[in-house]
């Protein structure tokens, strides 16, 4: 089986690699590639995204044809399909951060910048918190409730429709911290980065 | 709810560990690589590694130690130390370090800190401060403790935070060292002026030590001494807060 995880230069993919590889081991092949084609016969693709939703749609627009092989594969072939940080974000019709973007439109919703309640919450929300699963999920087999998370994010993901929802976690207000809807998962938080329990959700995510 | 973060430091010089005491006179002690996998099996929230190598030709031996660790931990890695440029933030994060925290660069040249984070997006800049009380204000210093800048600790906090730093490192230069406990003043100062998660460092000797620094508004405490030499463990450490209602990962 081949994983790829999509290289368009959204910034540091390395520890999304490492874990990857880390939990792979030998018997599933990870690749990491923005090569169409490798994308195309692919089982399985690692949307990841760190930066502004705007610098990674624009990473995303800069690679010829990219984006129309993302929808072929997601939206047409529906292949599991992991988005982690501003990769779920861009499952969004459209992010504020930086300007107006247009996302994928994968799942209607739209990405805003956190409450920080007048300052009460500093941004980013950075470090350890805990998931509230909402609904039973395969990318949640074996992850308790409540379990720790390690995020990094001003902006959070509001999808239309709340049932694409798997948990959220509680800074300032319920934010949405994963999602699924058919073959597309995401999660706001770093799985490469939470220790045991994102390993899981990595492992579960290839064992899909 | 978000928890408090503990997290160790290793100062790392020619690839190996080594620990200051008031930023001169560093012992020996290990390699970095397999202290950073005790610590984050130990419960670490994250790993900070200070590269103190002095000279250029030796530069290169912590890429080689990020690009080992992070192999290894599944937990954020932040390597600070050292890192000039935009270029040098590049290379560290390729060889998988998670946030790259700048110092001296960040004083002389402010711009840095502007374009990386436009660059690499805030959550992966770190602007470690190391203040120095004079008188009434704490004035910044940079090259590892050695020269004073003059400029204000407060308002070049305020600064780093509108130029796109995603967290702040605070070091007391008078408290480093001391195992006396943090500077709890200059620590309230700035994590009430900014909006930014703040890291405490610089003098941590006991356990209530760390409970104060968190008290003080810090979202983060970072320690090295009481976790090199074994006085705490990470484990001991959140016990303790969690017993004085300090919210932890355990």
């Amino acid at each position: 089986m081949n994983v790829t995880i999509v290289d368009y230069k959204s910034g540091n993919i390395s520890s999304v690699i490492n874990s990857f590889k880390e939990v792979a081991k030998d018997k599933v092949n990870i690749e990491v590639t923005s090569d169409l084609n490798k994308i195309k016969s692919s089982d399985k693709i690692v949307l990841p995204g760190q930066g502004s939703f705007k610098s990674c749609v624009e990473a995303l627009n800069k690679i010829k044809g990219l984006k129309d092989t993302l929808n072929e594969i997601a939206i047409s072939n529906k292949k599991p399909l992991l988005g982690i940080c501003v990769g779920l974000q861009m499952f969004a019709d459209v992010g504020y951060e930086e300007s107006e973007t247009k996302g994928l439109g994968w799942i209607s919703g739209k990405v805003t910048k956190i409450d920080n309640q007048n300052g009460k919450f500093k941004l980013p929300h950075i470090g350890w918190n805990q998931i509230n699963i909402v609904k039973d999920s395969k990318i949640f087999q074996n992850i308790e409730n409540n379990s720790h998370m390690y995020f990094v994010h001003s902006y959070e993901f509001i999808p239309k429709d709340k049932s694409v929802i798997l948990a959220t976690t509680d800074y300032s207000s319920n934010i949405v911290c994963s999602v699924e809807k058919e073959n597309i998962f995401g999660t706001q938080f770093h799985p490469e980065k939470s220790d045991k329990s994102g390993l899981k959700i990595i492992d579960n995510f290839i064992n899909l | 709810m978000l928890k408090n973060r503990i997290i160790p430091c290793l100062d790392v010089k020619n690839g190996r560990i080594v620990k200051g005491i008031n930023f001169v006179d560093l012992k020996d002690a290990g390699d970095p690589v397999e202290q950073a996998k005790i610590y984050s099996d130990g419960g670490a929230d994250e790993i900070c590694f200070l590269d103190i190598t002095a000279s250029n030709e030796n530069r290169d031996t912590i890429y080689d130690v990020v690009k080992k660790t992070s192999k290894k931990c599944f937990v954020p890695l932040t390597v600070g130390g050292g890192v000039r440029s935009v270029e040098d933030i590049n290379k560290l994060l390729n060889c998988g370090a998670d946030k790259v925290s700048i110092n001296t660069a960040a004083v002389e040249n402010p711009k840095v800190v502007i374009d990386s984070s436009k660059k690499f997006g805030s959550q992966c800049i770190v602007v470690a401060i190391d203040a120095k009380k004079n008188g009434e204000k704490w004035e910044v210093f940079t090259h590892g403790g050695r020269n004073n800048s003059s400029i204000d600790a407060l308002k070049y906090a305020k600064q780093m935070e509108d130029s796109g730093a995603g967290e702040l490192l605070v070091t007391s230069m008078d408290k480093d060292g001391t195992k006396s406990g943090y500077d709890i003043e200059l620590m309230k100062k700035i994590t009430s002026n900014v909006n930014i998660p703040v890291i405490a460092s610089g003098g941590v000797g006991t356990l209530d030590h760390l409970f104060e620094g968190i008290n003080s508004g810090a979202s983060a405490v970072l320690a090295a001494s009481i976790f090199h030499y074994g006085t705490y463990s990470i484990n001991e450490v959140k016990e303790y807060l969690a017993s004085k209602d300090i919210p932890v990962r355990i």
